[in-house]
Parts: structure tokens; sequence; C-alpha cells
């Protein structure tokens, strides 16, 4: 049978897609975005490493000598009201604000990705609940969420990131759920459902890897958004307490002293931007590697 | 269309119904019995229960809500635990000062982002609109505290141009009331300058790239004209979900700005009441907030509905 | 308006870019009323070329040469945006072929065509809102007067592009430019907006560029052909001579690919790389058809199957192997919000038919028929609302998941879009090896083991003609009919009986049409398949089936053996479809 076979198909035309390239978006080289946001994140996740076993000083050892020193070979970033060194506080600081975003937005992913695949995969009655039950969760900001809890359970780090995660429930929901719409209307669902497969290997064979990449861009955006909350969290003293040290505490104290000590301001505030940008930057750079028809839908 | 709004508003009547009573049951689970809390730890029994009859805590729990629900609709939010205060004055003049330094920096903020996020589309190739994107890309970055922070240490400390906060209503002293407002307004709209930015050149990219732009062209508008007359209604879907985001975010996120500038809003309302653990003002605000936000996303649904024909069949 | 004796003049127009040469030194020109078609595959540079006359281009490709249209004496090519644009819409315009992304969906189409008058001020605002409606008229859209008031998604696919069109001629242009304009359309409404164009170009003398991958449609537009492959027009001329003495291997090979009805001594089809057997003249022999009265010398349009063991078995075997009765089906769209009201939709309102094992069944239908419909129920993945279904013994009426094992294991699918219907996340490998896992398929050992399961895998995508190494590649790797030929491995993996194909080929362009349609066939035949096979296209319904079902508005409103149907149908529509599908032998005979 193989006469009628011509395995080669080019013969008569060239194999690449036929658009044409001015319009094409796909990049074989990973972009700058990505590279500097790995690079950003990279150096945040490495300071943080580095802090669990070293830092130029106690960041929390009060030195009454040493109070509101300017920025010195000695003291990098300078110290605070208490003779605190605030690059150390600054590297210890990175701590706390990763692990805020990875538990928030664990919880989130952990909690909101099964329950909008489930409410993809099963868009009747069961669906709509799961999506009402989203949209009212959605009337409930992070912040708000967080501020609450720290009224009912006692503010806290464990607080805040608890609040933050479920507050960010409904973005994972909402992207789980457009997400598997879309691979549930494709034909090769249409082909394991006609290879007897059941639906759980649907979601997890098909599914889950075609949703993975718009999942992780959510990943790396709720991120950021967990690093600011967190930062403003601790801004209002509702986030980490004292004397844990927290980039967002360190701005609030700082405000006494601008004008005349703005380095206490700078430090910290530098840091959180640094963080939030590399988690923003690998996000859009995510975004520009997966497929740009799964990009439209936000 | 008009099934289409009775929709919205049936959805938006049962995620506030529901919305409250999280609220309620959120709150109550909260450890200490509020009576302690309001006369301290050596009140007598008679003064608790008495306490406890005048603020109605000595009812159960439906009763309760169902009182609280019933002042809610007369907009009577009840009497604070802890300073006996009437709630529902304070929390309408919080919300005033909320909803104008919100309102205005959304303003502010899309006055400058729509424009800069359709040249940086439109020049997307240009370094210039490279430039753009790389600023509002660093500006989503920046924490907004942190430019109020900034702000009052150039601004009010060194230059002193203007007061570093306080609030002035504007019927006391118009002047006064603008020049506080200055700072606050600027930290919170650049950074959701910044935001929108981002949104509005992705969504003009996406359009550039539609077939009734090129369509727009065959019919012999060049690439600009194509856009404006075309693209920037279709745009404007995408760029609408984010406002609204975007609004319901500042609505609580605008209390750490409140705190830079000692602006008695809403959410220092919030942050101070729960220091003093009034339970009661907590919870009127949170619903007050949480209404809010609901009222947006209704917006919202109904602006898609006037910007989009196909979303006016109902099914 | 035309003191010049061309309508467009292309010389040397060059597309490339960076490295890549997308249109090599083309050269046409075209008079005022002629109609002039440009054909080729995809990525031939047809599409570029089109654009590039427009001056729509994208920023990033360069040119060079000249385009030169009636009423503008310089080269257009190098010219500003704004200079180009006052020429679009008037001396020149375009209509796309996609209508449904075309429009804008947030204006109403009147006010879309009214603008072309406003932007070069050939109409005052209140006269083009007028002129609009006249010409809405003019291309027969229904209540032209309601239908400019609607917006673009309210209009069905026909209509939008009648829309386009109005838009088009609004100034009289000197040049039509069309883009594939009826692709996305129902062969009946195909017919009926090619007939407009014609009737509209004719009328107005305007020239036509007609752009196309479909032989016959060119054929049935135009008067002058040229051929492009790989960016060079290989080969342009009168349609006729063109296409019964190409002089280039590759219009052959087109026109070998294109001809349903030729088949090579194994009764295959004929592919670019045999075209050399194909004999081009023969498209101009008279030929039976419900064009004409019957003639008795019949060239052999569909494959007499041998008696194959399959044929053998289905004399032996009295019971159908799908057997349908009284098969309804009915949607209900779910609610929008809590008080949307729920709408019904009808797809099957009352099928019933047979299918025996050993046939190939086709099912003819266009878009909203309910052909898909009916598609998903025969294979167990939508339930029907009312009436019998049985397929391979199971009776598929409010069969439960659990049930449906043994139909999963005896029927296969091959999808329309070679694209979408394989995981791209997944390897070949996986992808083929999928129905094996069945539970049905591993209860009967049926590869039960990794091992075997491998061994399958290679040996069938062996068998679909794909090297052995594709087991580790990703879809993403293959060109549209590899794509389709995996998709054909899947299916057949795990020998079913029956292999329901939808659209297999239309995605697909017609020399690698040709080459799948002859691997089904060779498949079909050697497994002794029962074949159902739905297509929207009667050409190749007429090559592969042995008989035919004609669906319509969820009805089928004919079935018989193919040839009867073909020669004498009975049903208007089946008449009406028959006619309207555009063949290459009833055009030339009628050039």
């Amino acid at each position: 049978m193989a006469t009628s076979l011509d395995t080669t198909e080019s013969v008569g035309m060239p194999v690449p897609a036929p658009s044409i390239p001015g319009r094409s978006r796909r990049r074989s080289r990973p972009g700058t975005q990505l590279v500097v946001g790995a690079v950003l994140i990279a150096l945040v996740a490495l300071v943080a490493l580095v802090s669990l076993v070293w830092t130029p000083y106690d960041p929390v050892a009060t030195v009454a000598s040493d109070r509101l020193q300017f920025p010195s070979a000695a003291h990098w970033f300078g110290t605070d009201r208490f003779g605190r060194d605030v690059f150390s506080a600054v590297m210890v600081g990175s701590q706390i604000t990763l692990i805020v975003g990875f538990i928030a937005v664990g919880i989130a992913v952990i909690v909101g990705v099964p329950l909008g695949i489930l409410a993809g995969m099963r868009p009747g009655r069961l669906g709509d609940v799961i999506m009402r039950g989203n949209d009212i969760l959605l009337a409930f900001p992070g912040l708000l969420l967080a501020i609450v809890f720290g009224a009912v359970f006692g503010a806290g780090t464990v607080t805040a990131m608890v609040a933050l995660g479920i507050g960010s429930i409904p973005a994972f929901a909402r992207v789980a759920r457009s997400g598997t719409l879309q691979v549930m209307k494709t034909d090769y669902v249409f082909a394991a459902r006609a290879a007897n497969r059941s639906e759980f290997r649907i979601a997890l064979r098909h599914v889950l890897p075609n949703i993975s990449g718009m999942i992780v861009v959510q990943c790396s955006v709720n991120f950021g958004i967990a690093v600011l909350a967190e930062a403003g969290l601790s801004f209002l003293g509702l986030g980490t307490m004292p004397p844990t040290p927290s980039w967002g505490r360190m701005l609030q104290e700082s405000q006494q002293f601008l004008g005349s000590h703005d380095y206490l301001a700078i430090a910290p505030g530098i840091a959180i931007a640094v963080a939030v940008l590399g988690f923003n930057l690998l996000g859009d750079g995510l975004r520009d590697r997966f497929d740009p028809k799964m990009r439209s839908s936000r | 269309m008009a099934r289409r709004l009775l929709s919205s508003l049936g959805q938006f009547l049962a995620t506030l119904l529901v919305a409250t009573a999280l609220i309620f049951v959120m709150l109550r689970v909260m450890p200490g019995d509020p009576a302690v809390v309001a006369l301290g730890i050596n009140a007598t029994p008679e003064a608790l229960a008495q306490w406890r009859a005048e603020y109605g805590t000595d009812q159960s729990l439906a009763v309760q809500y169902l009182q609280w629900m019933g002042g809610l609709v007369r907009g009577d939010f009840g009497m604070s635990y802890v300073t006996s205060q009437d709630l529902s004055p304070l929390i309408a003049d919080r919300v005033q000062v909320t909803l104008i330094l919100v309102g205005l920096s959304m303003v502010v903020a899309l006055l400058v982002a729509v424009p800069l996020g359709v040249l940086a589309a439109v020049r997307h190739r240009h370094p210039s609109g490279v430039a753009l994107a790389g600023i509002s890309q660093v500006g989503v970055a920046v924490p907004n505290f942190l430019v109020g922070v900034l702000l009052v240490a150039v601004f009010a400390v060194h230059l002193g141009w203007f007061p570093s906060g306080g609030w002035v209503a504007p019927a006391d002293d118009p002047v006064q009331f603008l020049r506080r407002l200055v700072l606050p307004v600027i930290a919170l709209g650049s950074v959701q300058a910044a935001i929108i930015t981002r949104y509005v050149r992705s969504a003009v990219l996406e359009i550039m790239r539609e077939d009734f732009l090129r369509t727009a062209r065959a019919k012999g508008l060049t690439k600009g004209a194509a856009l404006v007359r075309h693209g920037l209604r279709n745009a404007g879907v995408p760029v609408v979900t984010i406002v609204g985001v975007q609004l319901a975010a500042m609505l609580i996120g605008s209390v750490v700005i409140e705190r830079v500038f000692v602006i008695p809003g809403l959410g220092s309302l919030l942050v101070d009441s729960v220091g003093n653990r009034d339970l009661l003002a907590v919870q009127a605000i949170v619903a007050v907030l949480v209404l809010l936000v609901i009222v947006i996303n209704l917006l919202v649904d109904l602006a898609y509905t006037v910007l989009d024909p196909r979303l006016r069949k109902a099914a | 308006m035309t003191c010049t004796d061309f309508a467009v003049d292309v010389r040397g127009l060059t597309v490339s870019a960076g490295a890549t040469t997308l249109v090599d030194d083309v050269t046409f020109r075209i008079a005022p009323g002629e109609k002039v078609g440009l054909i080729g595959e995809s990525g031939s540079g047809k599409s570029v070329t089109s654009l590039a006359v427009m001056g729509l281009l994208p920023d990033t490709l360069t040119t060079s040469g000249s385009v030169t249209v009636a009423g503008s004496d310089d080269n257009l090519l190098g010219r500003s945006d704004a200079r180009v644009a006052k020429l679009r819409g008037s001396a020149m315009s375009m209509v796309f072929q996609e209508p449904m992304t075309a429009l804008n969906p947030l204006m109403r189409v009147g006010r879309q065509v009214a603008e072309i008058m406003t932007i070069h001020r050939t109409a005052s605002t209140s006269e083009a809102s007028r002129r609009a409606v006249e010409l809405l008229t003019d291309v027969g859209l229904p209540n032209p007067a309601e239908s400019a008031q609607a917006y673009p998604h309210q209009l069905s696919g026909g209509q939008r592009q009648r829309v386009m069109l109005a838009m088009a001629l609004a100034n009289d242009p000197a040049l039509l430019v069309c883009d594939e304009p009826t692709t996305a359309l129902d062969v009946t409404v195909q017919k009926q907006v090619l007939d407009l164009v014609l009737r509209s170009v004719t009328q107005r003398g305007t020239g036509l560029l007609f752009i196309t991958h479909d032989l016959a449609v060119v054929a049935s537009v135009c008067e002058r052909v040229l051929v492009m492959n790989r960016g060079v027009v290989v080969e342009e001329g009168p349609i006729e001579t063109v296409f019964t003495r190409p002089q280039h291997p590759y219009t052959r090979g087109l026109l070998a690919a294109s001809d349903l009805t030729a088949t090579d001594a194994d009764g295959r089809l004929f592919t670019i790389a045999t075209a050399a057997g194909y004999d081009p003249s023969r498209l101009r022999a008279p030929e039976t058809s419900v064009h004409e009265q019957p003639v008795a010398s019949v060239v052999a349009p569909a494959p007499t199957p041998d008696p194959t063991p399959a044929s053998a078995e289905r004399a032996a075997s009295p019971s159908p192997i799908v057997s349908v009765r009284g098969l309804t089906k009915t949607y209900v769209r779910s609610r929008s919000g809590l008080f949307g009201r729920a709408a019904r939709v009808d797809a099957l309102r009352g099928l019933d038919f047979e299918i025996h094992e050993g046939e190939r069944f086709g099912i003819v239908g266009e878009s909203g028929s309910g052909k898909s419909t009916l598609l998903r129920i025969l294979s167990g993945l939508d339930q029907p609302t009312s009436g019998e279904v049985d397929v391979v013994g199971t009776s598929l009426r409010g069969a439960k998941e659990k049930d449906l094992g043994e139909l999963r294991r005896s029927l296969q699918i091959v999808f329309q879009d070679p694209m979408g219907s394989l995981d791209p996340r997944m390897s070949v490998g996986d992808i083929v090896a999928e129905p094996l896992l069945n539970p049905a398929n591993l209860r009967s050992g049926l590869a039960a083991s990794p091992a075997e399961r491998r061994r399958l895998v290679a040996e069938m995508l062996d068998h679909v003609g794909l090297p052995t190494t594709s087991v580790e590649r990703f879809p993403h790797e293959f060109s549209g009919g590899q794509r389709q030929r995996i998709s054909i491995a899947r299916a057949l993996v795990c020998r079913p009986r029956v292999l329901v194909a939808d659209e297999p080929v239309s995605a697909l362009d017609v020399s690698v049409r040709a080459q799948v349609l002859n691997l089904l066939a060779d498949l079909v035949d050697e497994y002794g398949l029962t074949l159902v096979f739905v297509s929207h296209d009667l050409g190749v319904v007429r090559h592969l089936c042995d008989r035919v079902a004609v669906m319509r508005d969820g009805r089928i409103v004919e079935t018989g053996p193919t040839e009867r149907l073909y020669e004498s149908p009975t049903h208007d529509y089946t008449r009406q479809l028959v006619l309207a599908t555009p063949t290459l032998q009833h055009t030339l005979e009628h050039a």
C-alpha cells in the first residue's frame, strides 16, 4: 500500500505555517522580560537564603550608640532609630516576603485551580454554583480580608498570608475555568472521551497540562500582588509583628524621620519594588512564551 | 437588554445578601464577649447583663442578624460598642472622604493612562513606546505608600510646597482642601496610571491585530484613523474591566495612603476599629466596602452592555 | 474614471521578510473589467501579493517593484500610508476571507458601508446613509433598511460577506480584490456570493483580482489565471488553456489532485507526485452529471471496491452495524444569569437510517444541518433526546459512560482540524496510544503491557506513513497532512470496526487532501472498516462513499447510492447542492 503514500508531503508546498511573518508573535529566544524577571527573583531568593545563615549584623540587635547613622562602609544602608543595621534587616525581610508570597499563592492555587477546572468541566448547575460563590468571594479583596481576619484571629504573618491567599482564589478559579472551557471544546478532548478515558484522567492528562501555562502566569502576577499587600499590611501594623524585620514595617517606621533620614524609606522601598517587578516581568515573559490564543482570555 | 439588566440586578442583590451574611458570621466568630470588651474585665455581672440588653447581644444570632440587616436597609448601622457613638453619620462622613480620594485618583490616572497606553501600543516598535512600556512596568511594582512617603519627603518636608497631610472638608475651605489632596492623589493615581497604561497598551495592541482594522484601512483610512474610529471603542471593554477591578482594590487599598497622609477615610476608620476591637463598627464598615465593590462590579457589567451590542441579547 | 488601459499594473513585485522571500518578482496586469484569478496553496504568497497591491502589508515586510492602480500615475509601493489610503476604498477595494471578523462588531453595518463614502467624500453624511441602504439592496440583503441598522453578529456569514461587497463597491473602484471570499461559506451560499461578485464587476466594468485555492471556483469566476507556488508565478494564461494544457508540472499536479473524478490504475486519486499520469484534457471531455443529460461514457468516479473480505462479510451479515430510528436531539442552551430564559435548539428532528458492515457511508450537509450533532451521538459523546441508536451492538439511548467501553473499542473518530484534535502537550506516541488505554481494550488483552502498546503504536505510525521517530515528537512539529495521519493512526490503533471521519480533509490543501483520502481508502480496504464520512464537500464524498445521506435542518432529506443521488437527485435540496458545487468539468465545458 505504500505505493499511494507519499510521505514527503512537501513536494509541492513548503511546510511552514502560511501566516505573514509580521503578524506572528512567537519568539524562539526567551524574551528580555523573562530573563530580567528571573534574574531579579533569583537575586531576592539568593539574599533570603544567605540571610538564613549570615547577615552583616544581627538585624534585631539594638545598639544605642549607633542610632540613626547614615549609610557608610560599616552600615551600607545606615541604621535605624534603635541602631539596628538596615542592610541586615532588608536581607532578612526578604524571607517574610517570599514566604508570604509562596503560601498565599499556594493556597490560591490549591483551592482555586481545582474549583475552576471542576466548574469548567461541569458547566451545568455545579459550575454555576462554584462561579457564584467565586463572585461573592470577589467582593472581599485580599487586603480587606486580611484586616478583618486580623480583627478576628489577631494580626500576624500567618493571618496575612492566609487572608491574601483566600482573597486570590477567585482569580485562579476564573483563569482555570476559562482555560478549561477552551480545552473541553477541543477535538483532542473528544478523542480522549472516544478512547473512554475517565473525566479524572482527562482533567489530569489534557486539561491541566494545557492550562498550566496560564496558571503559572497568574501565579507570578499574584505573587507580586501578595508581596505588595503584605508590605501594605505591615505598614499598617497589621502584618508581620516586630521584631521580625519586614519591608513594609520598615517603611512605616521611616516616616517620622522623613526629611532627615530618607534612606530609611528608600532601602526597603527599593527592595519591595525589585521583588514585585521581578515577578511581574516573569509573568509577562511567560505570557509571551505561551500560546497567544490563550493569552487573550484573562 | 431589559432582561440582562434585570439579571444583573438579581445577581447583585443575591451577592449582597450572601456577602452580608458572611460578614456577620465571620465577625461573630471573634473570640471574647463584646460586653466584656466594652466594660472591661472588672465589670459586674449586672452591668454586663444591662449592656447586653441595651446592645441586643443577648438575643439569638438569627435575631441579631435580622436586626442588623433591618438597620442596614434603613441606613442605620447601630451604635458603636466601644464609643457608644452613632455609627451611621460617622461612616457616611468617612465614605465621602474615601470616595473623593479614590474617585479623583482614578480620574487623574485615566487622564494620564489612556493617552500613554495608546501611544505605547501604536509605537510599540519605536524606542518611545518601549520606554513607556518599561516605565509603566516599573511603576506597577512600586507600592503607592512608598510614592506617598517620598512625595512627603520631597514636597512637604524639603520644599514645603504642600502640607504633609490632613484633611479639610471642601465646604470649609476649598483651597486648603485641594492643597491637601494634591500629594495623596498623585501617590494613589500615579501607580494606578502605570497599571492602567499597561492594560490600555495590551488592549490596543490586541485590537490592532483584528481583521476589521485591516478592513477599515482597506476602506481608505490610515492606520491611525482606523485605530481611532474603529479600534478604541473595542479596546474599551478590557479597559473597563480593569478599571472596575482597580477601583474595587483602591477602595480598600487607599487605607495605606490614608495612613501616610493622615486622611480620615473609611479604611483608617476600619483599622482603628479593629484596633479598638469595635465589633459593630468593623462589621458596618466591611459591609459598606463590600457593598461598594459589588456596586462597582454591577456598573462594570452594565458598561459592557452599553459598549458591546453582542452582549445585549440575553441568549 | 479610467483613462488608463489597466485597472492595476504590477511589475516585478517582490516581498520579503528579512532573508526569506515571500513573493518573488511577480508581474501581472489586469485590464478594466477583466477577471483574473490567482491560485495557489497555503504559503504560496497569494495573499501577500493581494495585500501588497492594497498597501496593507505589515511594516516589517520589505517590498520592491511597482504597483500602479488606475487613477494614479506613480508606483504605490513606497508611498506614505496616507497617500495610499486615498486610493484604498476609492480606486481599489478588497473583500476578505473571514466575514466574521472583518466587520467592526460594535458598529451598525449601514454605518460601516456609509463610512467608506464619507471617508472619500463621495457623499455627504445623509446621502451616504441613503446610498448605503441602496447598496445593501443591490447586494441582495433582505430588508435592507432594517439590515442597515443591524450589528454584524446579527447577520449570517453570507450576509456579512454581502455587506463587505457592498462596502467594497460603494465608490465604484477600478479594481476589486477578493481574497478567498467564499472559503468560509457553505456551498449554496458560496454560489450566490460568487454570482453576485461576477454580476457586480461585470456591470461596473471593475477589474477583479480573485484569490483562491479552489480551482473550480476560479474557473467559474475568472477568464485568466495566475498559478503561484512558493512566491513565484509559475504559469499564467486563459483559464481554458492553463487548465487543459498545463505547461508547468506544479499546475498539472494541482489539477490532478483537485480532480476527484480521476483515479490512477489502482483506483486512487492523483497527487502532485503521481500527476505525470494524469491527463488534464479529460476535463474538456463531456461527462455525465446532473448538469447535462447522462451520456454513456462515464469516467469511473469512485474506485469500484474489489471483493474484499469486508464486502463479502457485508453480504453475509443482514443486521446493520449502525441503526438509527426516530433520533431527535434538542439542546437547551444554558440560562444566562439568574433570570435569563433558556433557549431551545432542535438540532436533530427525527432521523432514520442504517449502515451495514463494510459500507462507506457519506453524510453531506451544510453548517447547521445537524451532521456534527449526529456524529457526536453516534460516537457516544452526546445523548439522544429521543429515538433509538444502536452502534455495533450497543444501545446508546440512556447509556452510561461505563457502558460505552465496548462502543469506543469498536468505533473511533478522525476529526476535522488537524491541529485542534491533537493535544499540543502530548507526544505523538502518547496521543496514538491513548485509545489503547480504554479499559475495554485492556480487558480484551489488546496491548495490555506498555511494551506491547509501544509496538502497536510504532506499527500503526509506520502504516500511515510516518517515521517511527515521530513517537517522541510533538504535534506542532508536523505539517497539516502529517497531523491528520497521526489522527488516523490514533483512530485505528485499537482496530475498531467503524471509523467515523468528520470533515477530515476540509482543512487541507488539495495536494495533501488527495494523499490523505488515498490513505483513508487504503486503510478502510485493508482493515475491512465501516466508514462513516461526514463532509460538506460533495466531490470528496462522491469519490469515497458508496451510499450518501443528505442532511438539512436536522433531517435527512434524501438517502441513496452515491451515483444515483448525484446523477438523478430526487429532492430539491440535493439538486440545489449538486448544482451549487463548482466542478472543474462543468465550468470548463461552459467556459
